[in-house]
């Protein structure tokens, strides 16, 4: 069964077109990635299944809801964690696990114990009393996440959702997500880290300028790229170049003449990365650096 | 992030039954007192800024205002709208500070009425200024103060009072929404809080030249301000009760309605 579904969504903002006619199906119970720039429209996409922004074509379903004419029903059926911080700032950790949780429907008491709960196994027990303004941004990151996890929704939605997250926090994440999935949640995230997409996702779909430009399982992307990547190197092992090839020893020698004069220089071959699927297909390379993704998508 | 080892998603996904109304909107007035509680300085400056200028307005200009003294009966009326209005501005910087922060999306992706985050603001905002002037009222009795009023005028006052309160907020709760941001919600509050100096707070309309004893006999807050000093001082109301009434209709339907249109065409779907 399809948790999502998602059929020519196009997306304008003042003249310029955000997404350009998008097509997805996601699988129940399974972690799906979408993989691309800034800008590219991954978060936009979100906050059409998430019922906040209207498309202008095309359609969606979110466990089984239309986004368009049922957003009651699909808000009863998701949790979203935005890029932004969705956490009260005045108020401690405590109080807006608390609040979320009324407002998600429970009584007092179940809210009351769903927030200790969460605040232990997010490791904000010792801030828990402390106001969220005084939070560091790794810990109001956290909250935000054990907010949207309050409940267990069908679907949840995360934006970028380790950024900011140092790699123990966002390997403590990964977990989550992984034991959410195995309940039977259905989990889609956006993310500008290539590691991240190939650790957790079943499925990834690559994003640019509005459009799907690849989809597939990690293995299914790399196996597009082709065979082996040969890595040219110089003396002090600097790489000058890499070349997908097919696997192939003709296709070895066709990369290798393509070299032109570079006898001193050492090579090496490796298992394509979705870094070359990104390369390939978006034609430019992925973000690494985690400073990058703090901007706003 | 160190016990997550142990699987705590017990429960299978299921679709969340939603939360009643009634727990919303109680749920939303706890979080605006809170941050009453938390951030003091509004209630603070509702409270001290009235109070100065009523020992500033009786103790100061007092004496040249009504050499004959009595003073204080006259301008407690208008102190106590003037409170009010102070108190309930900051109601326009709390909800523009909701708008500009992720909080208005996650409440919006939940499964009930987004909007009550802002009726927790009014009605948070209700009690603080009622405090407030509970004890300004208090502070103008130290001072010399002596109401004729009995507990009919009373209850009757603080009716209008709330009434007033009510609906000053939700005119700054609307222009909370068109704010582009705090400081500037902040800014655009100012000019309605000028409005009690150009009325009968002061002085009498009669003292004033011709043209702006027009403007300060027919503006809401003269009528408002003569019914409350007729309750509590026995002076002649007339028909000023019907027309305080209606202006404060007026200013609640206005605010009411604007900050729900306001409201769809900033939060509603993008």
């Amino acid at each position: 069964m399809d948790a999502i579904t998602v059929r020519g969504i196009r997306k304008s903002f003042g003249g310029t077109e955000v997404l350009r006619g998008i097509d997805l199906d996601v699988s129940a119970g399974t972690v799906f990635a979408l993989l691309g720039p800034n800008g590219a429209g991954k978060t936009t996409l979100l906050g059409i299944l998430s019922t906040l922004v209207a498309a202008d074509a095309g359609t969606a379903t979110v466990a089984g809801h239309d986004v368009a004419h049922e957003p009651e029903q699909v808000k009863r059926r998701i949790s979203v964690t935005g890029q932004a911080a969705a956490v009260d700032q005045v108020l401690t950790g405590r109080e807006n696990l608390r609040m979320m949780g009324r407002l998600s429907g429970l009584g007092r008491a179940d809210a009351a114990r769903r927030a200790d709960e969460l605040l232990d196994r997010f490791g904000l027990v010792e801030a828990a009393g402390k106001r969220v303004g005084t939070y560091s941004g790794g810990m109001r990151r956290r909250l935000d996440l054990a907010i949207s996890l309050i409940l267990a929704p069908p679907v949840v939605f995360l934006d970028e959702p380790t950024t900011g997250l140092d790699t123990r926090s966002r390997q403590a994440l990964w977990d989550e997500i992984r034991a959410l999935t195995a309940n039977g949640t259905t989990v889609l995230l956006t993310t500008q880290y290539l590691e991240e997409a190939d650790q957790l996702a079943d499925r990834i779909a690559v994003i640019e300028h509005g459009v799907v430009v690849a989809e597939g399982t990690a293995d299914e992307l790399k196996a597009r790229v082709g065979g082996e990547v040969l890595t040219v190197s110089d003396a002090a092992g600097a790489v000058l170049a890499e070349l997908p090839t097919d696997g192939t020893v003709a296709g070895l020698r066709r990369a290798l003449a393509g070299l032109g004069n570079a006898d001193a220089a050492s090579v090496s071959l490796r298992s394509p990365s979705l870094d070359d699927v990104f390369l390939a297909v978006t034609g430019s390379p992925a973000t690494r650096e985690p400073e990058l993704a703090l901007t706003k998508d | 992030m160190t016990t997550l080892t142990a699987p705590g998603h017990a429960a299978a996904p299921a679709p969340a039954a939603p939360p009643r109304a009634a727990s919303v909107f109680a749920t939303f007035v706890g979080r605006s007192m809170l941050h009453t509680l938390r951030t003091p300085d509004a209630l603070v400056m509702a409270i001290a800024l009235p109070t100065m200028l009523m020992v500033l307005f009786t103790q100061v200009f007092g004496g040249a205002i009504a050499p004959g003294g009595g003073y204080v009966d006259y301008v407690v009326p208008g102190i106590i709208l003037l409170c009010a209005g102070y108190g309930a501005a900051s109601v326009a910087v709390d909800v523009a500070t909701d708008m500009t922060t992720g909080v208005i999306d996650r409440f919006r992706t939940m499964p009930m009425r987004a909007e009550t985050v802002i009726t927790g603001h009014v009605v948070a905002s209700l009690v603080r200024n009622l405090v407030a002037t509970a004890i300004v009222i208090g502070v103008a009795l130290l001072l010399g103060f002596r109401p004729s009023a009995g507990p009919i005028e009373w209850i009757g006052m603080g009716a209008l009072v709330a009434l007033y309160i009510l609906a000053i907020t939700w005119v700054f709760a609307a222009i909370g929404l068109a704010a582009s941001n705090p400081e500037a919600a902040n800014g655009y509050g100012f000019f309605l809080m000028f409005l009690p100096y150009v009325s009968s707070a002061f002085v009498p309309v009669d003292t004033m030249p011709e043209w702006l004893r027009w403007i300060a006999e027919n503006q809401p807050l003269t009528p408002i301000i003569e019914t409350i000093r007729g309750l509590l001082l026995g002076t002649y109301i007339g028909t000023s009760g019907w027309w305080a009434l209606g202006w404060c209709a007026a200013f609640l339907a206005v605010g009411a309605v604007l900050t729900r249109v306001l409201f769809r065409a900033k939060a509603g779907r993008r």
